[in-house]
């Protein structure tokens, strides 16, 4: 079973951004249809954990539901993250999102990144926002982004929106298919002896 | 099984009528509380250590001292003794100094400390936490047990020909818990010298700390010490009770609602659901407790916050009432007709003393 979790930051409801993340969630398993493995696609939708995540921050712990979400991004083989673009960058939500996931959870996960806005001109905040954000948890980001104006929406042809999407779909699709299966990053525990040895001064008496 | 209770010692406004106490009248409260908890037939008090505002124990010998002197029977504690940045010679000094004062009522929690700032304080560095409290503590170790100790390490002068005074009382350093809220790396310091392992229990939910603690059994077994079972745990809980469950929600909910640390995010109710806190009855508290053995084990000490989020001191003296006429004594007689066989007692000085005498003897 191939895992895709969708993470999808969009707060009204039907969201443009819900709706992004479905079709690139869409493409990515057409595009994983050649696999031997069937496709599993789990959306989180973050405005349902929103209070969730704030109390996170506020405890350091995560309720049931929000751990469950946690869970399925970290355990994902691949993960597609939507976020609207709030004041020239990624929302607040689906930044505390990430900053509760364990900053280890996504290492050498392969994530396709997308935004959605207003117009056209924030469309680099996906370069210059998320993209530095999963490098930062050492994920392995697909080179297209995926911004959504609300005039791509109405475009057919070309390289319009579908065209990205489909692209961007496909690049991470070839990674998910190549990167080994889960778990990544199994907590390793070194004995303490070997603590205790490292620490030994070089020299003695 | 001991039962008992550990403050933190914050000096926090009380929510409901705007009343701080002083430091002078706050540091008075935690001595009358340790002397509420012997006479209530609690067995443990502990205090924290800590050194910035809004907390008041930077000293906890000078304060575990005073009430030694003050209690007979109590088992004085730590809650945690910040293995990081004190001296590791003053460390075994203090300690030992305390354990004689009190004819053996004493032991001590290591912990790293959580608040960055404190390391250069004292003369330390951050980067250096898990480093500091690994060599720290080997040091601390050595001069409990060897008379004359030759040492050098990375984070203080060496030590040549140097005898840590007060030895130990009869010859038998402290018990020694480890105390973690996260990290594996202290389950497994705990469990490589066979000290005990105390798990705060407080904030996060019990898988969490139930992952640590199998951890914690299965290497104390890896290293020699005994079977997993055999162990020493202990855990934290926190609780607010009165005679009607309702009655205690309504008392507690604005003390919870604004506490330090989780006042201000999720409800009464979802934090009692998803962490050992209990608001309610005595029986609650009983059933809620006894349940801690079904996720962790059998294990040798319960400890309680009782005394935080601005909760006035006549409440908390009511509370460990409760505590100790009602909730304690079920709980004793519970968790000792639960108990598997072969299951480690918890420590004190006259078993120790017992056990180090017998081994002389083989």
């Amino acid at each position: 079973m191939t895992v895709i979790a969708v993470v999808s930051a969009g707060l009204s409801q039907p969201s443009s951004t819900r709706l992004l993340a479905d079709r690139l969630a869409e493409a990515a398993g057409r595009h994983l249809e050649s696999t031997p493995e069937p496709t599993e696609i789990r959306v989180i939708e973050l405005r349902g954990l929103a209070v969730d995540i704030a109390n996170n921050l506020v405890t350091g712990f995560p309720s049931p539901a929000l751990k469950e979400a946690l869970d399925t991004v970290a355990t994902a083989d691949g993960v597609i993250a939507v976020t609207p673009i709030f004041t020239a960058s990624y929302s607040g939500l689906f930044k505390s999102f990430f900053d509760v996931l364990d900053n280890t959870a996504l290492q050498g996960a392969p994530v396709l990144i997308a935004a959605t806005g207003g117009t056209a001109r924030h469309s680099l905040a996906l370069e210059h926002a998320l993209r530095p954000m999963f490098t930062y948890l050492r994920a392995v980001v697909v080179p297209t982004a995926v911004y959504a104006a609300s005039e791509d929406w109405g475009a057919t042809s070309g390289d319009g929106l579908a065209a990205r999407i489909d692209r961007a779909a496909g690049e991470l699709a070839a990674l998910v298919s190549r990167v080994p299966a889960k778990p990544r990053a199994a907590e390793q525990l070194i004995p303490f002896e070997q603590q205790l040895a490292a620490l030994r001064p070089f020299t003695t008496g | 099984m001991q039962f008992g209770i550990f403050t933190v010692g914050d000096v926090t406004t009380d929510p409901t009528d705007g009343t701080t106490p002083t430091e002078a009248e706050r540091i008075k409260a935690m001595v009358t509380i340790a002397l509420k908890a012997e006479e209530v037939g609690l067995d443990v008090f502990a205090t924290g250590e800590h050194h910035n505002p809004p907390f008041v124990p930077s000293s906890p010998t000078t304060m575990l001292g005073y009430i030694a002197a003050r209690t007979d029977r109590l088992i004085l504690s730590t809650s945690t003794t910040l293995i990081t940045t004190n001296d590791p010679v003053k460390i075994a000094e203090d300690y030992a100094m305390l354990q004689h004062l009190a004819d053996g009522r004493v032991d001590l929690m290591m912990g790293r400390g959580n608040t960055g700032p404190v390391y250069p304080w004292f003369g330390q560095d951050i980067r250096n936490g898990i480093n500091l409290a690994i060599e720290n503590y080997a040091l601390v170790h050595r001069l409990w047990r060897e008379d004359v100790v030759d040492w050098e390490g990375n984070f203080r002068t060496p030590l040549q020909g140097f005898t840590s005074t007060p030895r130990p009382l009869d010859g038998v350093p402290p018990f020694v818990w480890h105390g973690s809220i996260r990290s594996p790396e202290i389950a497994e310091q705990a469990a490589y010298y066979g000290d005990g392992f105390f798990a705060n229990n407080i904030f996060w939910p019990k898988e969490h700390f139930a992952r640590l603690i199998e951890l914690y059994r299965t290497r104390f077994a890896y290293y020699g010490h005994g079977t997993p079972d055999q162990a020493i745990v202990g855990l934290g809980g926190q609780v607010f009770m009165r005679k009607n469950s309702q009655d205690a929600v309504r008392e507690f909910r604005p003390y919870f609602d604004k506490a330090p640390v989780y006042g201000n995010g999720p409800s009464l109710e979802d934090f009692t659901e998803q962490t050992p806190l209990t608001v309610g009855s005595p029986q609650e508290v009983i059933d809620k407790t006894l349940t801690f053995r079904d996720s962790f084990g059998d294990y040798q000490r319960q400890l309680f916050l009782m005394d935080h989020a601005g909760l006035p001191l006549k409440t908390v003296l009511e509370q460990l009432d409760i505590l100790g006429e009602e909730v304690v004594p079920v709980l004793r007689k519970e968790f000792a007709a639960r108990r598997k066989e072969g299951v480690a007692e918890a420590p004190t000085h006259a078993a120790r003393v017992a056990a180090r005498n017998s081994t002389l003897v083989a």
